[in-house]
């Protein structure tokens, strides 16, 4: 069988017809949310301080208080559960968003928001072209994980946001990450589409490379979340401390959300996510075990996927362990995030092993 | 969550306790004063702390590093001999600190062997502790209410008892293990939180068991087959061999197989014009000394399994068929020379060794060497380099220069076989002098100057190189991945988590119900859960109405109720 013919050029101009166009679509994109947060800064929202002055006078207050069943005519005659953060945790309210609750503002967010749904329609029809045009999973070299990538990452996002998650804030710093993936992906790593070696032939391939990339992605916006509770939580502490934030600083990050919903969103992320990686690590070794008769072999790139998977367990006992919580946890996540950079990057650039054949 | 030790939460008392089973954080500044035991108790303690857990990890993830930069024997000895000769300076260095043997240095060993010893040591009490806590009872409802992170109440006119049998019964039905306590009840979820963490760490120590176990039984070996030949499992057959320090001869299975054809097709075309496609080795193999011979395709990722030991097909190259002819011309030697490739077009190179059997014009016996450069797809005379064009067998020429003399191989050091040394051997010379090469296609013959016979290209064959490895234990290592998950996925997207309802009735008659929840960690879905169970409470005992102002503090009208920041739901 010649397989060659099996790739079909025209499928594969589509391809990347379809990645150019959702790059155009992701810079508008861009604009728009660059629009989004110029307009939200008319706003002014300094809750963060009056929330943090009232804390420091009567400790621990109820933040919220949340109707038993929204709507109905009975509402009033139903009991209202009242929630209070835990003990010695800041109750610091959530920003209003990039927006920052201005109508123009808003309306620029729905248009980012919009135009991304597009360009990831786009970009996913793109991946999906590489993939017929190869007739195989669009995850065989470098380009074709970098372009996959990006797309799970703004897919897990889009979901979120479906979902009704307060994710929006994300939006700027995802679309801008997304751009520079692709930008990378079509120019460095560039590879035609065509066949694997026999040694990536296995369904494996589908299993195991799938679930690195949505780990890799989705650990991708729990480092955004974490990065962003980092800048936050000085924030709140420099205001705690009687400190004033210079004003850019202030009208950026009051429009996020307190630094303890940040850290919420990473650790969830983070802990949904770690499960799904301790699974592809082991498909790795069985698939390892049928293709190099061992499961195990300490290649650079399993010593990374070990030393990623060792990082987010320290992580997440950081998380139960008292004296690390908060910004020593987040430390840990984010160098554990950057080993899955690594791993990615760096290993496939910098080292040789086993899995250098990914094509660079 | 469990350890935080604030005023708020010595408020709970023992509510709040053991909601995980994690050790206790004792601060380091409470030294012993004690003597040995003492000493000994205080370094057990911290070594099982989650402090000493965490640093433990950290390391483990910082020890294994250089072992991915720097080559290790366990993988490649050859590219650590190759960077000992570029790197003289740091070799000693390196070789001090076990750089190139990171993963079974002393050091690493430490770290993990700390860690497991640490694991065991917090695993142990864990579950002793958590058996108990199944056993007893959910802890009895705190004084004050109020201060759990979800809250509600409201008066109603049904009777006390009556409320909290209600409660218990909604409790029940929602898989709460309940209890009634005085004037409230107690329940508790979300136990299989706690035994999936449990049994992720046990399955972890499986895991490390196995792996153990698995190096220190297993054994490794190359063998290469030309089309043709075969292998037998047994230790001399091997082309180079390792075992664990636990193998024994006797471990081997007995089996063997031959290899009948090996198909390689390549890529014709495009810019991977090349690029291997399939790699096929056809052999026949018989189980035991005289069991009955099946067939058999070992393709890269489908390896041959026979009782435990799998056959795993590692890599191909070409054989060119040589005769050769003495001086009389009769034809001493005629064999399969395997070449090593030397780029992914299998350009190959090799040695012709001419043992026994070669006499000189004069009937002197002496030996032969031939250099050997082999490439599959000439790239055609003119511009024609020895560097192939491409894999598969196009149009295959194979270039020769002679030697005789002593092949040097009685000297009683190993010879590589691949390479000649022409230490104690001349070089054939052709009439004008120069040294005497040939490029020869199949078929063709090269005669040797001054009537000492020829060298024939008679033919190519194909070899096949295999791994067969034997990795006992790696069922127990599948089974401990699998639980490892299992555990991981419990531990991780369950919640934990107690609710108590109390009903006492008030100074005016009527009843107040409290509710109160309380998680491991704060979770969106507390509140939620505690508002469904208060509503389906509440239909059982309707709010009285109320001459008092709303009951829930600090609600700020103005504001709109408002989410928190949620991320993926768990
Ligand atoms: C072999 C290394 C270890 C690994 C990879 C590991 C991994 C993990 C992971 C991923 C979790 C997260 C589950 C969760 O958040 O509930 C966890 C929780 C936990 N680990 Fe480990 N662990 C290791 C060793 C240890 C040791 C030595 C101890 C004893 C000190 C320990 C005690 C705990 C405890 C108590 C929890 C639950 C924390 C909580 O309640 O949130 N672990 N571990």
């Amino acid at each position: 069988m010649n397989l060659a013919a099996a790739t079909n050029e025209n499928l594969a101009n589509i391809s990347n017809t379809l990645i150019y166009s959702s790059m155009a679509v992701y810079t508008l994109a861009f604009f728009a949310h660059i629009a989004e947060w110029v307009f939200g800064s008319r706003s002014k929202v300094g809750r963060t301080a009056a929330a943090l002055k009232k804390d420091s006078s009567t400790a621990a207050s109820p933040v919220m208080v949340r109707a038993a069943q929204a709507g109905g005519t009975t509402v009033l005659e139903r009991p209202k559960v009242v929630t209070r953060s835990a003990a010695g945790t800041r109750d610091v309210p959530d920003g209003p968003g990039a927006a920052g609750g201005t109508f123009k503002g808003d309306l620029w967010g729905r248009i980012a928001v919009s135009l991304t749904v597009v360009a990831f329609a786009v970009q996913a029809g793109g991946v999906v072209a590489r993939a017929l045009s190869v007739q195989r999973a669009p995850w065989g070299n470098m380009y074709e994980f970098s372009i996959t990538f990006s797309t799970v990452a703004v897919g897990a996002y889009l979901t979120l946001l479906a979902l009704r998650k307060n994710v929006r804030w994300i939006g700027l710093l995802l679309v801008t990450t997304v751009l520079l993936d692709l930008g990378i992906a079509t120019t460095t790593l560039y590879t035609d589409s065509d066949q694997l070696v026999p040694a990536l032939h296995s369904y494996w391939l589908w299993i195991h490379v799938s679930t690195a990339i949505i780990c890799g992605a989705v650990f991708y916006l729990g480092a955004v979340g974490t990065l962003l509770y980092l800048f936050r939580d000085s924030y709140e502490n420099k205001i705690a401390s009687g400190g004033t934030p210079g004003k850019f600083a202030t009208s950026v990050m009051e429009r996020l959300p307190a630094a303890k919903s940040l850290d919420t969103f990473s650790y969830r992320i983070n802990a949904a996510v770690f499960p799904l990686w301790t699974f592809t690590i082991i498909a790795g070794a069985i698939w390892a075990g049928d293709a190099w008769g061992r499961y195990w072999g300490w290649d650079p790139k399993e010593v990374w996927s070990f030393i990623t998977w060792v990082a987010y367990a320290a992580y997440l006992h950081a998380r139960a362990t008292a004296g690390w919580k908060g910004r020593k946890a987040a430390y840990l996540a984010l160098a554990a995030f950057g080993c899955w950079l690594f791993n990615y990057y760096g290993v496939n650039i910098f080292v040789t092993g086993k899995h250098s054949y990914a094509g660079v | 969550m469990s350890n935080t030790n604030t005023t708020d939460e010595r408020d709970l008392g023992q509510a709040g306790d053991q909601l995980s089973t994690a050790p206790r954080e004792e601060s380091a500044a409470s030294l012993p004063s004690m003597g040995v035991i003492g000493w000994a108790r205080w370094f057990w303690r911290q070594l099982t702390s989650m402090r000493v857990a965490l640093i433990l990890l950290f390391m483990l993830s910082l020890g294994a590093i250089p072992g991915s930069l720097i080559p290790q024997n366990s993988v490649d000895e050859l590219k650590v001999q190759t960077f000992k000769e570029a790197h003289t300076t740091v070799t000693p260095v390196y070789e001090k600190l076990q750089f190139f043997d990171v993963y079974s240095s002393v050091w690493f060993s430490a770290i993990y062997i700390l860690l497991f010893v640490s694991l065991i040591g917090c695993i142990v009490p864990r579950t002793a502790q958590f058996v108990g806590q199944l056993r007893g009872r959910p802890p009895g409802a705190p004084k004050k209410l109020t201060r759990l992170p979800a809250y509600t109440t409201w008066r109603t006119d049904a009777g006390p008892e009556q409320v909290r049998e209600a409660a218990l019964s909604i409790l029940r039905k929602r898989r709460f293990r309940s209890d009634m306590a005085g004037d409230a009840v107690a329940a508790e979820k979300g136990y299989l939180r706690e035994t999936g963490n449990l049994l992720f760490h046990i399955a972890l120590i499986v895991m490390l068991v196995a792996f153990a176990g698995g190096q220190l039984f297993k054994s490794e070996g190359g063998k290469l087959i030309v089309e043709g030949d075969g292998f037998a499992n047994t230790i001399t057959q091997y082309d180079d061999f390792k075992s664990g320090s636990l193998f024994d001869n006797d471990d081997l299975a007995p089996f063997s197989f031959d290899l009948q054809d090996f198909v390689g097709t390549y890529e014709r075309s495009g810019p991977q014009r090349g690029t291997p496609r399939t790699y096929e080795a056809r052999v026949t193999y018989a189980e035991g000394a005289d069991g009955e011979t099946k067939k058999k395709v070992i393709e890269v990722n489908k390896p041959l399994a026979v009782d435990g030991t799998k056959v795993y097909l590692n890599a191909h190259g070409y054989a060119p068929v040589i005769s050769v002819k003495d001086g009389r011309g009769k034809e001493v030697y005629r064999t399969s020379v395997p070449l090593l490739p030397i780029d992914n077009n299998v350009t190959s190179t090799g040695a012709i060794k001419v043992m026994d059997g070669y006499k000189d014009r004069n009937g002197k016996k002496t030996q032969l060497g031939f250099q050997a450069f082999f490439v599959p797809t000439f790239a055609g005379d003119g511009q024609g380099t020895m560097f192939s064009q491409y894999p598969g067998l196009d149009y295959p020429v194979l270039a020769l220069n002679g030697y005789y003399g002593s092949l040097g191989v009685d000297s009683g050091l190993p010879q590589n076989v691949y390479q000649l040394d022409t230490s104690k051997m001349k070089e054939f010379k052709d009439s004008n002098g120069d040294k005497l090469k040939k490029r020869l296609r199949p078929g063709e013959t090269m005669k040797l100057p001054d009537g000492a016979g020829s060298v024939t290209f008679e033919g190519v064959d194909e070899w096949a190189s295999f791994q067969i490895s034997r990795q006992p234990a790696s069922g127990w290592a599948l089974t401990g991945a699998v639980a490892a998950i299992i555990g991981l996925a419990g531990s991780l997207f369950i919640q934990r988590r107690r609710v108590w309802v109390r009903a006492v009735r008030g100074p005016d008659g009527v009843t107040v119900v409290e509710m109160a929840g309380l998680g491991r960690s704060e979770s969106a879905k507390l509140p939620e859960e505690l508002a469904d169970l208060a509503v389906a409470l509440n239909t059982v005992a309707p709010t009285a109405p109320d001459p008092e102002p709303d009951p829930a503090p600090g609600t700020e009208p103005g504001q709109p109720a408002e989410e928190p920041a949620e991320g993926a739901e768990k």
